[in-house]
């Protein structure tokens, strides 16, 4: 792929980003629908870390809300789940935008995967680890020598820095996408998504003071999470499909965050499609979680946007614990540029 | 107060509100106690229902539970080729129709030193029995029925799960990890597992119907809704979650309860259906709970409406006993009404009036009836008293003529012998009854003697009065034959003594005055001693023989006394009614009042005098009845006869 002309795309996308963002609103206010009835729908889909849920909300309101049509999309949201990789989607050409976690991301361009953050929703870390009063650990240097749930892959990168930055020797288990390991005795401590396992733990009768957690983010591991991704490739060709994208789906967001119950409303009914058990309960508390952690008050920490400090941090970090041998520039892996591999 | 003046209105209230208390004590007891036996009975009956459905539940899962074992210990008695354990597999699945599928899924290069995954599973489909190799890319060990049963080496029960093999079945998985090798080297070797659709059971459990809308539930040991007569919230809602949304503390706690494998029959407050009972229990080896539950309202419901259609009952039980009040009260106080009326006219003296007519025998007719021979026994009396009055009046007329008769034989014009001049006499009798037994006289036995006498005869009245004629007779007529008072009252004494079979007697102070010169002869028959008043000295009591009463014996004789009167003596006489009347307080007059009243006023004339004694005894009687005749006579001796004349002290 020549490179002069990719990069010399993605100057041009990053100007037509701001106008068309820009636009976008303006049209959304003035015009309505009008915008999109002028152009033909352009196809384009996503896939999702998991499953649905409310994890997932905004993309999910944007799709039932019409605003990917809105901007021009016909879109499409293919059901992940345990299965299945949205890396290996993505450059599979099955999707052309996934939701995959900032460190995920990292590794995969680090391993030669072309990925760009087009946005940055989840602005900290939500994992934690969680332990039962009752098996006396209080303090990191307690769990020493227990048997911890630890996820396989990417999203137990940030316990296991955490257990490297406490140089803390566990037994460490495999966990699967359930807590029941925990709630059975099999394991004395629980990996848990603050928005998810943490609240499945609740519904499964314990009382938070019977538990003893520890939020990662709290002990210095804040490693931003969600972020939506297009292949590089992707956005050289259709920049403004990109762009379309990211508006629609940041307004979704919006949308889910101001009209809670009928983004919930709408998971919902895509999980009983899915076929995956729907609990509106739970996905109230995981909405309402994920705006916490997506509308992050912090500056320079922004709706939608990976702050170049964050972003550099978390490479540090990773780079650190050797699990990055080369932090890419915070501006090749955002698209702005498409400088130097 | 209008119910102190009717009967009927007192039975009313008496018997209405009495009977209503009765009732209300008697439903409301009913109900308490009724409460008591059906919240007892039901939770028997729940109790029951839950062991029942428990031990059904139960012995399907735990023969399932028994093969699966059976299966892990076989595994570790020997070890298997790979055909020999696909035969023990499908064997134990056609053995076990209950079983739906069976995995032994094996530790990472445990079975083959070539093969990290190795999980042969065999299931049904259509009654046939499907064999599904190993595959190297399906991850097993972090399943949770893998990984649960690895990690804490024991059997157990998942969470129960739809399976996505297409059907809507929901399954549960019974994990049994087995071990190799020997001593120290004895480690897991993997995991048995048997598929089992419980969906029949579920259904078994949904379809409970306990009274109206009660149901049973089964929930899992994460609070996960399994059975419920509701499909939708099966695996979709957990009993937590359900707390959360209704902000719900208290089923919060009764779902941690439930899962920690606790046993209740408690009352919860927020269900949809209202306030319910709640029996739970685990369900035994899987560590779920099985929950019956019931509206309290429908418990009580008809008990409610028994009580209800009690109190209906006993509303109209006292509307009826009311009217029955009235009835039975108008039939008593009708009569009774009537009799009322016939008694007022009757004690206004009305005695001709009919009684009402009675025909009945209680307490009423005899009332009526005694009425009736009251009013005739009043009748009756009336007329007699009639009688009584009308024969008393004419005794009194006759009495009356009496008195004139014993009055007139009395001298009663004063002065009697206006033409004599040597003396001057006054008298008067006042009898206590129409006749007295009292009397006094005075007569001249020839030209110049002149007797006068006082007499009191025992008792009073018509007896009295008979024998007062007789003595008077007699003392006149023996008087005019006879000399000396003595002689006189001897001889009459004599005469009444003869025939005196009454035994009455009279006492009589006898004097005969000689006008001639003044000599006064008297004898005394028991009679009071009279009183003389001596020319300057004023009167004093004469100290006379006493005598006997004349009329009871014969024999008695009697003594002649005499004085002699100078001009200007006064001789008074008078019997007991003076000195021996009463006053209220039955103080007698006495003799010293007499003498006193008698000083009071010495010149007077007699008749004055006499008039003062009387007026004196009446004052002291201050109205106290006149018990005895009252009687006295006075003399006055003025000059002896044939001297110059003094005019007559004035009478």
């Amino acid at each position: 792929m020549p490179t002069i002309s990719r990069k010399h795309t993605a100057r041009q996308w990053s100007g037509a980003w701001l106008l068309a963002l820009f636009l976008g609103v303006i049209g959304l206010i003035f015009s309505g629908s009008a915008y999109a009835d002028e152009n033909v729908l352009k196809k384009a889909s996503l896939f999702p870390l998991w499953s649905p849920q409310a994890q997932f909300a905004g993309y999910y309101v944007a799709l039932d809300k019409g605003l990917y049509a809105r901007h021009g999309l016909e879109m499409t949201i293919i059901s992940g789940g345990p299965e299945r990789s949205p890396v290996e989607s993505l450059q599979k050409g099955e999707a052309d935008f996934a939701v995959l976690w900032l460190v995920d991301a990292l590794q995969q361009r680090a391993g030669g995967g072309k990925l760009i953050n087009v946005a940055q929703l989840v602005q900290r870390s939500s994992t934690m680890l969680v332990a039962r009063k009752s098996s006396g650990i209080r303090t990191p240097a307690d769990l020493a020598g227990r048997k911890v749930g630890v996820w396989e892959g990417v999203l137990g990168i940030p316990a296991r820095i955490f257990l490297n930055n406490y140089h803390l020797q566990v037994k460490e288990i495999p966990q699967s996408y359930t807590v029941n390991l925990f709630l059975r005795g099999g394991v004395e401590v629980v990996s848990a998504m603050w928005y998810n396992e943490y609240h499945t733990l609740m519904l499964s009768g314990l009382d938070s003071d019977e538990l003893n957690v520890f939020a990662l983010h709290d002990y210095g591991v804040d490693l931003p999470e969600d972020g939506l991704y297009t292949l590089a490739e992707t956005l050289r060709q259709d920049p403004e499909l990109v762009a379309a994208f990211v508006r629609a789906s940041l307004e979704g967001w919006d949308y889910a965050f101001t009209h809670p119950d009928e983004a919930i409303d709408i998971v919902l009914k895509y999980m009983r499609e899915a076929k995956v058990p729907a609990n509106r309960i739970h996905q109230r508390w995981m909405l309402a979680r994920m705006e916490e952690l997506i509308k992050h008050k912090n500056s320079p920490r922004s709706f939608g946007r990976l702050a170049q400090s964050d972003y550099e941090a978390v490479g540090e970090v990773l780079r650190k614990h050797g699990l990055l041998p080369v932090v890419p520039p915070y501006q090749v892996f955002v698209g702005e540029t498409d400088a130097v591999e | 107060m209008p119910w102190n003046k009717s009967i009927t209105l007192k039975l009313i209230l008496v018997f209405t509100l009495s009977s209503a208390l009765i009732f209300t004590v008697l439903i409301g007891y009913n109900y308490y106690r009724s409460s008591l036996l059906l919240e007892k009975g039901l939770e028997g009956e729940a109790r029951n229902l839950a062991f029942s459905l428990v031990h059904r539940v139960e012995t399907e899962l735990a023969a399932i539970g028994k093969v699966t074992e059976g299966l892990a210990r076989t595994l570790e008695v020997a070890e298997y080729s790979e055909s020999e354990l696909l035969a023990l597999m499908r064997g134990t699945l056609v053995n076990n129709p209950e079983i739906y599928g069976t995995v032994i899924a094996f530790e990472p290069y445990a079975f083959k030193k070539s093969l990290r995954f190795y999980d042969p599973y065999f299931y049904r489909e259509n009654g046939e029995i499907r064999f599904i190799e190993s595959d190297q890319s399906y991850n097993y060990l972090l399943k949770d029925w893998y990984q649960i049963a690895r990690e804490t080496e024991k059997a157990d029960w998942s969470e129960p799960y739809f399976d996505d093999g297409g059907e809507e079945a929901l399954m549960a998985t019974y994990t049994v990890p087995f071990y190799m090798g020997e001593g120290a080297a004895r480690r897991v070797g993997g995991i048995v597992a048997s598929d089992v659709d419980i969906r029949y059971l579920i259904e078994l459990v949904s379809s409970v119907k306990v009274l109206k809308s009660g149901y049973a539930a089964i929930i899992s040991r994460n609070g996960m809704i399994i059975a419920h007569p509701q499909q939708d919230l099966i695996l979709n809602e957990n009993i937590f979650s359900i707390a959360e949304e209704y902000n719900d503390q208290e089923l919060r706690e009764l779902g941690r309860k439930m899962i920690r494998g606790e046993s209740d029959f408690t009352l919860y407050a927020n269900m949809p259906g209202g306030r319910s009972w709640v029996y739970y229990a685990p369900l035994g080896s899987t560590g779920w709970t099985l929950a019956v539950t019931f509206p309290e309202a429908e418990l009580f419901a008809e008990l409610n409406q028994m009580s209800l259609a009690m109190s209906g009952m006993g509303l109209a039980g006292v509307m009826l006993l009311t009217i029955a009040v009235v009835i039975m009260a108008r039939s008593i106080t009708r009569p009774l009404c009537h009799l009322v009326k016939a008694t007022n006219a009757l004690a206004k003296g009305n005695f001709d009036l009919e009684l009402p007519t009675v025909n009945s025998d209680d307490e009423v007719g005899v009332l009526t009836r005694d009425f009736q021979e009251m009013k005739v026994s009043l009748l009756q009396y009336i007329h007699d008293l009639t009688e009584t009055t009308a024969a008393k009046e004419r005794i009194q007329s006759e009495l009356k003529v009496a008195t004139d008769i014993q009055t007139s034989l009395l001298p009663r014009i004063f002065p009697p012998f206006p033409d004599r001049v040597e003396f001057s006499i006054h008298a008067s009798m006042d009898p206590a009854k129409e006749v007295g037994g009292d009397f006094f006289d005075f007569f001249f036995i020839d030209q110049h003697r002149l007797c006068f006498l006082i007499a009191d005869v025992s008792d009073k009245g018509v007896p009295a009065a008979l024998y007062m004629m007789v003595a008077k007779t007699l003392l006149k007529t023996e008087a005019q034959r006879l000399g000396t008072p003595a002689e006189i009252l001897t001889r009459v004494n004599e005469i009444l003594a003869a025939d005196n079979e009454s035994c009455m007697f009279v006492t009589v102070f006898f004097a005969i005055l000689d006008t001639r010169n003044g000599e006064v002869h008297y004898a005394n028959a028991g009679h009071n001693s009279p009183l003389l008043a001596s020319k300057g000295q004023g009167f004093e009591y004469l100290t006379i023989k006493a005598g006997f009463v004349l009329g009871p014996m014969p024999g008695s004789t009697y003594e002649n006394e005499k004085i002699t009167m100078r001009p200007g003596d006064v001789f008074f006489l008078y019997t007991d009614g003076v000195t021996e009347a009463k006053n209220q307080e039955s103080a007698l007059f006495g003799e010293q009042r007499l003498l006193a009243t008698l000083q009071g006023d010495p010149q007077a004339s007699l008749s004055e005098l006499i008039h003062t004694v009387r007026a004196e005894v009446v004052k002291h009687a201050n109205g106290a009845p006149q018990s005895d005749d009252v009687t006295m006579l006075a003399v006055r001796f003025n000059q002896v006869e044939g001297q110059a004349k003094i005019a007559p002290t004035v009478l």
